[in-house]
């Protein structure tokens, strides 16, 4: 079961109407290394990680669907007020012709979002690497769209999106370590 | 109500919330790895009970924040009266 809170993890204000930007974005909506691909792999995983990192894998796959629903707004809100012609200039045209306004799982180039882009392996470390690198992929994105930003009430939220990615990565690690320590009994390789 | 403008007060208390919220995330995903450490989950507690206090106040004055009966409703339906997330 799962329950809906009507609030943001943290606000989202964006400055103007930007479609461009919007664009970018849109790759940690849909893209490989995105929030959702995040959300649907930890929680698919859950299932059969030990039960010492169940809760870890519940409790940030969770967190993931409300930094998805971050981007979903600063999408909407930096789109909202765009004319067609307004969308066409900012290379949003393809997207306009299929989906008008509405959001999409696509990544910035507008490859549509596809399982392929996560993993199951059912081998708890090989679960937790991917975990890890994920977190770590997701860092670099966030840091690449603060670099093309200018809007600086985005780059707010963007920063906090981009902090959590580190702290999720750290608690992986622990994860990790916590699963080798039972496994060996602490035997020292 | 989702285009009348709200109040200043709306966005204080919110944020409010989201900052204590926020503290709650980090300690429940420390302590999901360190889950012995008593002084963390005394923590989680306190700002637990503060969060309560601060929804419920919240939702007095700008309706309910959670579904499926973790909030109280007014007449009409409050749940679909209030802005989204995205809205304000």
């Amino acid at each position: 079961m799962w329950l809906y809170e009507k609030k943001l993890q943290y606000p989202v204000r964006v400055s103007v109407c930007n479609p461009r930007l919007a664009k970018f974005l849109i790759e940690q909506y849909g893209g490989a290394d995105g929030e959702l691909s995040a959300a649907l792999r930890y929680l698919n995983q859950r299932y059969t990680i030990p039960d010492k990192v169940i809760g870890l894998l519940t409790d940030i796959g969770t967190e993931e669907f409300a930094h998805l629903e971050m981007i979903a707004t600063m999408v909407y809100k930096l789109t909202k007020d765009a004319t067609p012609e307004e969308m066409k200039q900012a290379g949003l045209g393809d997207h306009y012709a299929n989906h008008d306004g509405a959001l999409f799982y696509h990544d910035a180039a507008g490859n549509n979002w596809t399982a392929s882009y996560i993993q199951a392996k059912g081998d708890p470390i090989a679960d937790l690497y991917e975990d890890i690198a994920a977190e770590e992929k997701a860092r670099a994105t966030y840091q690449w769209l603060i670099n093309m930003s200018d809007d600086p009430f985005l780059n707010e939220s963007l920063s906090f999106l981009r902090e959590r990615e580190i702290v999720h990565s750290q608690r992986f690690r622990e994860a990790v370590e916590l699963i080798k320590d039972s496994n060996t009994g602490k035997k020292i390789f | 109500m989702a285009n009348k403008p709200l109040p200043d007060d709306y966005y204080q208390r919110l944020e409010e919330i989201q900052k204590i919220d926020f503290t709650l995330v980090e300690l429940n995903l420390y302590l999901d790895t360190h889950p012995q450490d008593l002084e963390a989950i005394k923590q989680y507690n306190t700002f637990t009970k503060k969060a309560k206090e601060l929804r419920q106040m919240f939702e007095e004055r700008y309706g309910p924040m959670i579904h499926f009966g973790h909030s109280y409703s007014t007449h009409p339906w409050a749940w679909i009266e209030s802005p989204w997330p995205w809205q304000v």
